[in-house]
């Protein structure tokens, strides 16, 4: 329970974690994170992996449309960018993971800029479908620039190692995500206290007074497809990493919506939520497998509704979200928090 | 020479279906500036009734077209009042996600009703290919391009003289004036819905009649970003040059550019002349350049 509920200084009034109880839960989350690994069979630490990047992705999504608002329906190429970046890095030139990392990274927010620049003339719904032409664009390249990409075939890369240690199992790979995503999570959250994150979220909600305030729209804009797409990087460079192979069919538009959709389901600009979205939607086809298991006894071809049943149910969940819960799961979950906040007693 | 006129009545023909398509979007937007993801899907739907009419109950085309463009009207009327309604006013995102999610609906209610399997419609037109001087059109192409024109001009018929597309174009103009001149505004939100839908639709069954029909057909419905944005969002004239425009660029692009590259150029290419016009002109050939305010 939280009591005493008073700050000394401006420095512990800004504090992200302002209150010991809450340090103290983020400590207990990071002890359950770090014995989970010990406890959890191959399968979950997989599903952790998974989440684990699309929760960076997730996050460096909702820099550019949850902070910025600049809506990206490219987003998963970006993705495939870092990853083949990754791939063709550590294929070709036997580079490390530790330096694939940072330059998948880098590849993706250079692919980024690129795509921002048109920023410089267009907004809103315009420059949102230059994002889609971009996701379109980008994707022929992964399937038709055979020398590089390997075509529709795509490449294979051998287990990455980190210091000396092999990290290709589940069990290795865990820490690994682990750290990038306390990384990202940590840099975003701070990235919104910063000037340029105070711009973003100014540019956000009304860009005509941002500017008339002094922010350089299109500069701002292009940080944002940087950063955004750096994440989106470094994201693929983790999934390739991880599952050790890739092809052009993992980047697809569908996928690009799916990051959106964390964000939205999440609750848009709000880091928490960003992780909320990733991990609901990481999890829900799982769920929804798990439900038809059940079913199949009853009825024995339930099993051959799954993937229309998963498209049906990611589009209600976007739907009912935007209608009834437009700021997401972090809402909902603050609403949880403040009940018990003086739980049991009430007023 | 015979090559590229080929090349060209064939992307003429397709960018006429495109337009019909495209008008499908522009109806919508221009009345509620709700931007339709989901207008490939009510394609694909319109082309699944369409199916199930004809094939699975055997009722004759027209008919069958009769009950096309009333559930088509139907599912825009759904849609509008149950969804849309409930968006109005809220910002970009939310209107975009709204709708790609109702194409995520759609898409898989679609494949749990009819299956992902490829369904083909019964011929509806004469087979023998349309021949002038040497040029060769297949007949499905030619007769999805008359009808696709048809409707467009159905359309536009009804917007110049018809007191529902005046009060319709009145309200796209001015909302606030539109209403106090006695105009029900939000039927005619309505009634952009179920038009849209209609138009749509149209553009299915072609296209459904052309290549047959899947779960996926609706993926086809992305080419008409290109096709709106280059026509500039809120003109139903540059919906249609749009249509023209993408439809003879894919097909002059992915004929000549496909063999040096292995394929693929048909989707590519509208995206590439997409890009470079918005850098030139940034609200498309035709869209008016929109003056903000505070």
């Amino acid at each position: 329970m939280r009591i005493g509920d008073f700050k000394e200084s401006y420095a512990a009034d800004e504090a992200v974690f302002s209150t010991s109880t809450s340090r103290f839960w983020l400590g207990m989350l990071f002890v359950l994170l770090a014995i989970f690994p010990f406890m959890a069979g191959e399968y979950l630490l997989y599903m952790a992996n998974i989440t684990g990047i699309a929760i960076v992705a997730a996050l460096g999504l909702n820099i550019m449309t949850g902070a910025a608002g600049q809506i990206s329906l490219g987003h998963a190429a970006f993705v495939g960018i870092g990853a083949y970046t990754s791939a063709i890095l550590s294929n070709r030139f036997g580079l490390p993971f530790l330096l694939c990392l940072p330059l998948a990274g880098l590849a993706a927010a250079f692919f980024g800029v690129l795509v921002g620049a048109p920023s410089m003339r267009m907004k809103g719904l315009y420059l949102c479908i230059t994002t889609l032409a971009a996701q379109v664009i980008f994707e022929f390249f992964f399937v038709h620039w055979e020398s590089m990409t390997g075509g529709i075939r795509g490449l294979n890369i051998a287990a990455p190692s980190l210091f000396g240690f092999d990290i290709g199992s589940e069990f290795g790979f865990y820490w690994v995500t682990l750290v990038v995503v306390i990384i990202a999570a940590t840099v975003s959250r701070n990235l919104f206290r910063t000037r340029v994150g105070r711009a973003f979220i100014a540019i956000r909600d009304r860009d005509i007074s941002a500017e008339l305030m002094g922010i350089n729209l299109f500069r701002y804009k292009l940080y944002a497809f940087a950063t955004s797409s750096f994440l989106a990087g470094i994201a693929g460079c983790l999934w390739v990493n991880h599952l050790k192979s890739i092809t052009p069919e993992h980047f697809p538009l569908h996928e690009s919506i799916r990051f959106l959709a964390m964000i939205i389901v999440g609750g848009l600009g709000n880091i928490l939520g960003a992780i909320f979205g990733a991990i609901f939607m990481t999890l829900i086809p799982e769920v929804l497998q798990t439900i038809l298991k059940f079913f199949e006894e009853i009825y024995p071809q339930a099993m051959s509704f799954l993937f229309p049943l998963q498209t049906v149910v990611f589009g209600f969940l976007i739907v009912i979200f935007l209608v009834f819960e437009p700021h997401g799961l972090a809402e909902m979950w603050v609403r949880v928090k403040s009940h018990f906040r003086l739980w049991p007693f009430k007023h | 020479m015979d090559f590229f006129l080929l090349l060209l009545t064939s992307g003429i023909a397709v960018g006429g279906i495109y337009a019909l398509i495209a008008l499908g979007f522009v109806l919508i937007y221009k009345a509620t500036s709700i931007i339709n993801f989901a207008t490939g899907e009510f394609m694909m739907i319109g082309a699944y009734i369409f199916y199930s009419c004809s094939v699975l109950f055997g009722l004759p085309a027209i008919p069958s077209f009769l009950i096309v463009m009333a559930g088509a009207g139907l599912l825009g009327l759904l849609v509008e009042r149950t969804i849309l309604r409930h968006m109005l006013g809220q910002p970009t995102i939310s209107i975009v996600m709204v709708t790609i999610g109702l194409s995520s609906i759609l898409m898989g209610l679609a494949e749990m009703i009819w299956s992902s399997d490829f369904k083909s419609f019964p011929a509806l037109f004469p087979r023998a290919p349309i021949i002038v001087g040497d040029l060769i059109i297949r007949s499905n192409l030619f007769w999805g391009f008359i009808v696709a024109m048809a409707t467009v001009a159905v359309f536009a018929l009804i917007f110049k003289y018809a007191k529902v597309g005046v009060a319709m174009r009145a309200t796209a103009g001015d909302q606030l004036a539109a209403f106090s001149m006695g105009i029900n505004v939000r039927s005619m939100f309505t009634l952009a819905w179920i038009f849209g839908s209609i138009a749509a639709s149209i553009g299915g069954l072609i296209i459904g009649n052309i290549g047959g029909v899947q779960p996926n057909l609706g993926g086809i419905g992305l080419k008409i970003f290109p096709v709106v944005i280059l026509g500039g969002l809120d003109s139903i004239g540059g919906a249609v040059l749009g249509g023209f425009i993408v439809g003879i660029v894919e097909n002059l692009a992915g004929g000549y550019l496909d063999p040096l590259v292995g394929g693929g150029v048909k989707n590519v290419a509208p995206f590439v002349v997409l890009v470079l016009i918005l850098m030139v002109r940034p609200y498309g050939l035709f869209g008016r350049k929109e003056i903000e305010r505070l």
